[in-house]
């Protein structure tokens, strides 16, 4: 048979998110902000210089095994703190059965970060989403264009300072004018009825 | 003889499969670059339907942002409403009663087995079995109707509410649940019969689209995807939310990690799901349906009948005595029965009230004064009947109005903090990322769709296949757009 | 053989058709081609969102559309309507317009669902609020999604004006 039936039994709890913080920051003291507790969650911010050696200390070290990343998306915290942007790493070990969240600061003037493609590579698509819709650079992506929106499109809308409506009509994107201008004009070949 | 290459030019072409595509399982592009006939390259390009749901969450309270959810998968459409509920009750601290939650289990598993059954429709469909399309739409439509039964919506669904679910279901529906439990396990080999040993299923969906255990996880697979490889990761035993620790279920894994695998694992958890939805039924306990929790969600209507649904139609009448003139009835009203100045007091014109009481929610004086059964009176009776004091009902009724009326407008208060929570919904994981400011709109919604990540592995599935084989891969990571791109 | 309608009796079966028993039909030249245009209106398939899925339901064995001799059809050039069934968005726009340039004469369109009539519930910056703003639509089918029983009043209206339609056939205009 090819596939089995299995009862999944969760033999043993991992580490206490408040445990996995801790040596976060034992292992690297200088880079670690804040941690913070809610709801049982702990978050780790750190900043973004070493994004890419803490990543990999969490999916590498066999205690905590963090092999599922489970999201990857960017926040615009604009007016309310400095610095401006953050991006936001879920990640789930199921072998350990633990979970921690890393947020790493980004600021407004030089919003890049390493990326982590080469750690997990189902971060690619988030990093690109990240991208188009924040416009925080991610360097060393392999295919760094927007996804979700047309890639010329101007702006980047989850930005707190982007209007819900979008652009104007004459300052909207190109395609969808052009496509508005074409109906008009073929309009007169139209059947009135 | 000289090698093909040598004599002709050949080069590798380039293949659109447009977002109009009748297979594309939605508006997905994909770019093939192909050498013959075997894939060198896969481009997908999505985002052809991205409506901006996260920055319009944004906009929106709590309950607004529900109907969304819906929106996102909308072929399993509880599932979605469940996980948003499940993340927003976490974020408050309430807990849905145990009925309720019952409930939930019973309708995300009814979602469940209809996400699979239109999965195999269009999988088997774009593989070139129309006959098991036609089979799993007549258990669809049961399921349907079964929805509509609870909540009077087929699709997009909006019963799970934050707190609970929207009312309470029948012993009617709970009786045509029983019967399509007992019967539906019996259409399941229908449509094995038909596909499962046959030579041309086989052929095309043995050894397509394999990826080991350790790759799928680094791609981010979840939901049968994964479990097709062998990764023993479902959230509903590893993070139980509702009622899946009260039931007895099991989690069916493949072994291969190809399109046979997964889809064998697909029609075992439709069999697992008619089993956990037999046992909640029989372990269904009576209780209330939505948490007792006033701050954080909607009241109950019936409290208010007494003013919103008379026997007699109730008149509205404004004192002048205490009318400061404020003006926020005048604004409130949808008629425009109101009139007045600034600061005086206003008047109802009574032939264009509509007794929708929206006016007695706003006045901070007390100046609007309800006459019970008093529609059609004169002015002057009006006048002599408002100086009564009021039945008991009446009263206490109208305390539940104004309460009611300031939450819908403002939305429930959030603590400030911020907080992830995944769900299986029957794609994967779907998860949600809250950051609250403490007001009553989400600061930041992140939705995680299990369909993005999907379609993100899809260049890795196709490569060194066959044009063909495109297809059964699309089908096989269970992909629908409107979760992809929101 | 020539003949001469003042001594045969001819019956009018409805206004405007009349029969000459028993197999001569005397009727004008656009009922017959309405007829025939409205009793085989072949959609593309032109699912975006969630209406996609009620229009599968609605073609599926429980509410039949090829009863009204409606059978969706893959490609633009061998259909003559388009159920848009489901959210326009700015990155769709051109591609609907191609598609829907591209479909031969006497050609139909169907907007099927709140989002496709007005936009819907998102009032955002990339959906489209109407996706009447670049095509000409002929039957609008409001709900979210609506009920494949909604969908078929909105084949059947179509069909009503269809029937009413004159002189469509001609090659001048």
């Amino acid at each position: 048979m090819a596939v089995v039936l299995t009862r999944i039994s969760i033999p043993f709890k991992g580490l206490s998110p408040t445990e996995i913080a801790e040596k976060v920051k034992e292992r690297f003291p200088e880079e670690v902000v804040e941690v913070t507790d809610f709801r049982d969650q702990v978050s780790v911010i750190v900043k973004r210089g070493k994004i890419l050696n803490i990543c990999r200390y969490l999916h590498d070290d066999p205690s905590l095994f963090f092999a599922h990343l489970q999201d990857l998306c960017g926040a615009d915290y604009h007016g309310k703190k400095d610095p401006r942007f953050e991006v936001v790493y879920n990640l789930y070990s199921i072998i350990n059965h633990h979970q921690i969240r890393i947020r790493a600061q980004v600021p407004d003037n030089d919003p890049s970060i390493q990326s982590v493609t080469s750690i997990w590579a189902g971060a690619n698509w988030h990093e690109r989403e990240c991208y188009d819709m924040f416009g925080i650079v991610f360097k060393g992506h392999p295919d760094h264009r927007r996804i979700l929106l047309p890639e010329d499109w101007e702006g980047h809308p989850l930005r707190k300072d982007y209007p819900l409506k979008g652009p104007e009509l004459d300052k909207d994107w190109h395609g969808f004018v052009e496509v508005l201008n074409r109906s008009k004009e073929l309009k007169e070949f139209e059947w009135e009825g | 003889m000289e090698p093909v290459e040598k004599i002709f030019e050949t080069r590798e072409l380039n293949v659109n499969m447009g977002p109009q595509h009748p297979a594309t399982h939605g508006v997905l592009r994909l770019v093939l670059d192909i050498d013959g006939e075997t894939i060198v390259k896969v481009t997908p390009y999505i985002g052809y339907l991205h409506r901006g749901i996260e920055k319009l969450g944004e906009s929106l309270s709590y309950f607004q942002a529900l109907p969304l959810t819906d929106r996102m998968d909308y072929v399993s459409a509880m599932s979605n409403n469940i996980g948003y509920c499940v993340a927003v009750e976490r974020l408050f601290g309430i807990e849905a009663p145990e009925r309720a939650k019952f409930i939930r289990t019973i309708v995300g598993e009814m979602s469940r087995i209809s996400n699979h059954l239109l999965w195999l429709a269009t999988h088997a469909l774009d593989i070139g079995a129309m006959t098991v399309f036609l089979y799993c739409f007549r258990e669809r439509e049961w399921i349907l109707e079964l929805f509509e039964m609870i909540c009077g919506a087929r699709l997009t669904v909006t019963y799970p509410r934050i707190g609970g679910v929207r009312n309470d279901i029948s012993q009617q529906f709970l009786e045509s649940l029983w019967k399509f439990t007992e019967e539906f396990p019996t259409r399941i080999p229908e449509y094995e019969t038909l596909i499962d040993q046959n030579r041309i299923w086989l052929k095309r969906t043995k050894g397509i689209g394999v990826i080991s255990a350790e790759e799928a996880i680094n791609w981010g697979l979840t939901g049968p995807t994964l479990r097709g490889s062998g990764v023993p990761y479902d959230i509903r035993k590893h993070m139980p939310y509702d009622a899946y620790d009260k039931v007895d279920f099991e989690v069916p894994l493949g072994t291969e990690g190809d399109t046979y695998d997964r889809y064998r694992c697909r029609m075992m958890e439709m069999r697992q799901s008619n089993n956990i939805i037999r046992q909640c039924i029989e372990k269904l306990p009576p209780g209330p349906v939505m948490a007792d929790a006033p701050k954080f969600t909607l009241h109950p209507k019936d409290a208010m009948f007494p003013i919103t649904h008379p026997t007699k139609e109730h008149a509205f009448y404004i004192d002048e005595k205490v009318c400061k003139g404020c003006g926020m009835c005048l604004r409130a009203c949808p008629a425009k029965a109101i009139t007045g100045v600034k600061k005086e007091p206003h008047k109802i014109n009574q032939e264009l009230c509509l007794s929708c009481a929206n006016c007695l929610a706003v006045c901070k004086f007390k100046g609007l004064k309800i006459v019970p059964g008093g529609k059609g009176l004169s002015e002057d009776k009006l006048k002599e009947l408002a100086a009564a004091p009021l039945p008991e009902e009446i009263t206490k009724a109208s305390v539940h109005l104004v309460e009611h009326f300031t939450f819908v407008k403002r939305g429930a208060r959030a603590p400030e903090g911020e907080l992830y929570v995944a769900t299986e919904v029957p794609k994967g994981e779907l998860g949600f990322y809250f950051v609250s400011d403490g007001s009553g709109k989400p600061y930041r919604m992140r939705v995680r769709a299990p369909s993005f990540v999907h379609a993100g592995v899809l260049p890795r599935l196709c490569v060194g296949h066959l044009v063909a084989d495109v297809i059964a891969n699309i089908g096989t990571i269970d992909i629908v757009l409107g979760e992809c791109d929101r | 053989m020539l003949i001469d309608t003042s001594t045969i009796g001819l019956v009018e079966v409805e206004e405007g058709t009349k029969i000459l028993p028993p197999n001569i039909i005397i009727t004008s030249l656009d009922k017959i081609v309405n007829w025939s245009r409205l009793s085989s209106i072949w959609p593309t398939t032109f699912g975006l969102a969630c209406c996609a899925i009620e229009m599968m339901a609605a073609g599926a064995a429980h509410y039949d559309f090829d009863r009204f001799g409606i059978i969706f059809r893959g490609s633009p050039r061998q259909s003559d309507c388009m159920i848009v069934a489901g959210t326009v968005t700015k990155k769709m726009a051109p591609v609907i317009r191609r598609v829907y340039d591209q479909i031969p004469e006497p050609r139909y369109v169907v907007a099927m669902g709140s989002c496709a009539c007005t936009g819907g519930i998102f009032r955002t910056y990339s959906t489209v609020q109407g996706c009447d703003t670049f095509l000409p639509v002929d039957v609008f089918v409001p709900g979210c999604p609506p009920r494949p029983e909604a969908l078929m009043e909105g084949m059947m209206k179509l069909q009503e004006k269809i029937r009413k339609e004159q002189a469509r056939w001609s090659p001048w205009r």
